[in-house]
């Protein structure tokens, strides 16, 4: 094969993955739909909306770059405290709040980038997992600032475009998270069916013949790090947006435990990985909460127990299944 | 000064005899054990419960925490760990942390989440001074008791058959098991030692680092620090690390507490990075 064919079939390639599946609209319809379906239950939406944010930023990391993680948290944290400490001082308006808590925690990302980019799995995990307990020792030591244990309190917010207030229903608030989640999941979605998007699976699936192919590996992995990291600093700014909080808990080790559940669920390495799971595991955490709140714990580390010895693609191959059938559907409706 | 450098060193022994047989785990199977904390707290219930419901002496409840604790270990190990050891890092990490978890909130049902207490016998308490520095007697008991444990681990691992065997398994565990040695069996026991060892450190770490169901995950940052800057190929490499770590946490403590454990995760995360390739290269191999 030549090679502009196969360029040209590469670009095919990356330009068929950009066409919207029927099912992906219909996905999308009904989290939109979902705010007139159960208007009772917009908090726990939110709050889903917010954690599929997060999951879709470390899939980012993990599903497509192979970059494992076990401190996603200081991200998160960092966008909640940029985020609040804005709003709290400087303008109550949130789409500002947004681009602070994204562009604090992106900076972040880029700067220890270098770090997590060295060694072996085994030191990437053991490294994040440093930082996030530095950052989290860091927001605890500097009270005056973050309010230290009592969490960062008295922020208000102004309403979303001047015009939707934030509401005690989390009506605003489900709205409002669950579009800067379609539009960051667009830049997600485009990202990845892009030529950077195919590097980083080169260097995913074998590091050392993707640098023998010309892919900068390092600035890559760096630039997609930092990216998450945004992301996951705009989830971050979400959560403190829409509580109008900021504890310690954003920084907590549970935290990127628990994200690294959701992704077990969902799958990891497919955008829809993140949201699936984040959908499952706040219905299974608000279903085990109703009748055992206190021993959640228990729980989530057992899921995690029989996950990892049952195989961890039992539920994705699930979703790909159902997936595959709706497809095969879809298509035989179109023709 | 002198008397906090010597609390720091009975902090460190602690911390060796906790953090050993972790180093062990993850050198000869190459096995990521978050949960080992777990059994440290383990070991650290049974003596609190010995002593408190059986009325067993502290003396002896010392023991019963090694047994009980290593005898966990070998069931556990049979019956959940053997199947992880194929599986990647993030899986056992993943896994690890689950049953960490679980230890956590079930410890938290079965004894409730307050501190735990134990009442050392007459001769172990108070202090006393030579030369100006004031010394703990319990302190000098910890030390006393690790430093016996940490020569006998020493002379069992560079002088008999056993020592010998576990350290050609570590270096290659094909080549050993090529050669004879039977690598599951000795890591199903190194691995029961290890857990053993865990949970009498546990049980005499509770006067110095307090148990509370959060133990395990309180701590696991710590096991991590001795074994990576340590390393997995010898007993001193542990050693020297945990009393490194005692003393610069205790001194950290003491002369600027308000920056807390900030101290110790910033040494992790900078000797991770300029030794990543070494330590685990080496553990990897």
């Amino acid at each position: 094969m030549s090679l502009s064919a196969f360029e040209a079939q590469v670009r095919q390639a990356l330009h068929a993955g950009r066409l919207w599946h029927p099912a992906e609209i219909g996905f999308w319809l009904l989290a939109f739909a979902a705010f007139v379906l159960f208007p009772s239950h917009l908090l726990l939406l939110n709050e889903i909306a917010i954690l599929a944010l997060f999951a879709l930023s470390l899939d980012l990391i993990l599903g497509y770059a192979g970059i494992v993680s076990l401190g996603h948290a200081a991200f998160l944290g960092m966008g909640a405290y940029a985020a609040g400490l804005l709003a709290k001082h400087v303008t109550a308006d949130p789409f500002a709040g947004l681009a602070a808590g994204m562009a604090a925690a992106g900076v972040l990302g880029l700067f220890t980038s270098p770090l997590v980019l060295r060694g072996t799995d085994l030191t990437r995990l053991m490294v994040t997992l440093g930082v996030a307990l530095i950052l989290y020792e860091l927001a605890n030591s500097f009270g005056s600032l973050t309010g230290g244990a009592d969490g960062l309190q008295g922020i208000t917010m102004a309403p979303v475009l001047g015009l939707f207030e934030f509401d005690l229903f989390g009506r605003t608030a489900y709205l409002y998270s669950l579009s800067v989640l379609f539009l960051l999941f667009l830049i997600a979605r485009r990202v990845t069916s892009s030529p950077f998007g195919l590097s980083l699976r080169a260097i995913r699936d074998n590091p050392l013949r993707a640098s023998a192919s010309g892919v900068p590996n390092g600035w890559r992995l760096a630039a997609a790090y930092t990216l998450a990291a945004a992301f996951a600093g705009a989830a971050g700014a979400l959560l403190a947006q829409t509580t109008q909080f900021v504890s310690l808990d954003v920084l907590d080790f549970h935290r990127s435990a628990d994200l690294m559940l959701v992704l077990i669920i969902g799958g990891a390495g497919y955008l829809y990985g993140g949201l699936i799971g984040a959908i499952a595991f706040k219905l299974l955490q608000d279903m085990i909460a109703t009748f055992t709140p206190q021993y959640w714990m228990f729980w989530i580390g057992l899921f995690l127990v029989l996950f990892v010895l049952g195989g961890r693609e039992i539920i994705h191959g699930g979703v790909a299944a159902i997936a595959g059938r709706i497809a095969r559907l879809g298509k035989g409706a179109a023709r | 000064m002198l008397t906090i450098l010597f609390d720091g060193i009975a902090y460190g022994m602690v911390l060796f005899v906790l953090g050993c047989g972790l180093s062990v785990t993850m050198g000869l199977m190459n096995f990521v054990n978050l949960a080992h904390g777990a059994f440290a707290m383990l070991g650290g219930y049974v003596a609190v419960l010995s002593m408190q419901r059986l009325g067993l002496p502290f003396l002896a409840s010392l023991p019963l925490a090694f047994f009980a604790t290593a005898l966990v270990g070998v069931v556990l190990e049979r019956l959940i760990y053997r199947p992880m050891y194929s599986k990647s890092h993030l899986d056992q990490v993943m896994f690890s942390i689950g049953l960490v978890f679980m230890a956590v909130a079930g410890t938290d049902w079965l004894m409730g989440s307050s501190q735990q207490f134990i009442r050392l016998p007459a001769w172990l308490q108070g202090r006393f001074e030579i030369a100006g520095i004031g010394i703990g007697r319990y302190r000098l008991f910890v030390i006393a008791i690790c430093g016996l444990l940490a020569v006998s681990l020493q002379w069992g691992f560079t002088r008999t058959r056993f020592g010998s065997r576990l350290r050609a398994a570590v270096d290659d565990a094909r080549v050993a098991r090529g050669l004879g040695i039977p690598v599951n069996r000795l890591f199903a026991f190194t691995f029961a030692l290890g857990c053993g060892l865990a949970g009498l450190g546990g049980a005499l770490g509770i006067e110095l680092m307090g148990l509370d169901p959060i133990f395990p995950l309180k701590f696991m940052i710590y096991f991590l620090i001795v074994v990576t800057v340590g390393g997995t190929s010898s007993i001193t490499g542990p050693f020297f690390a945990a009393m490194l770590l005692g003393v610069a946490d205790v001194v950290g403590k003491y002369l600027v507490p308000e920056v807390g454990a900030f101290i110790i995760y910033a040494l992790m995360v900078a000797l991770l990075i300029s030794r990543s390739h070494g330590l685990f290269a080496r553990a990897r191999a």
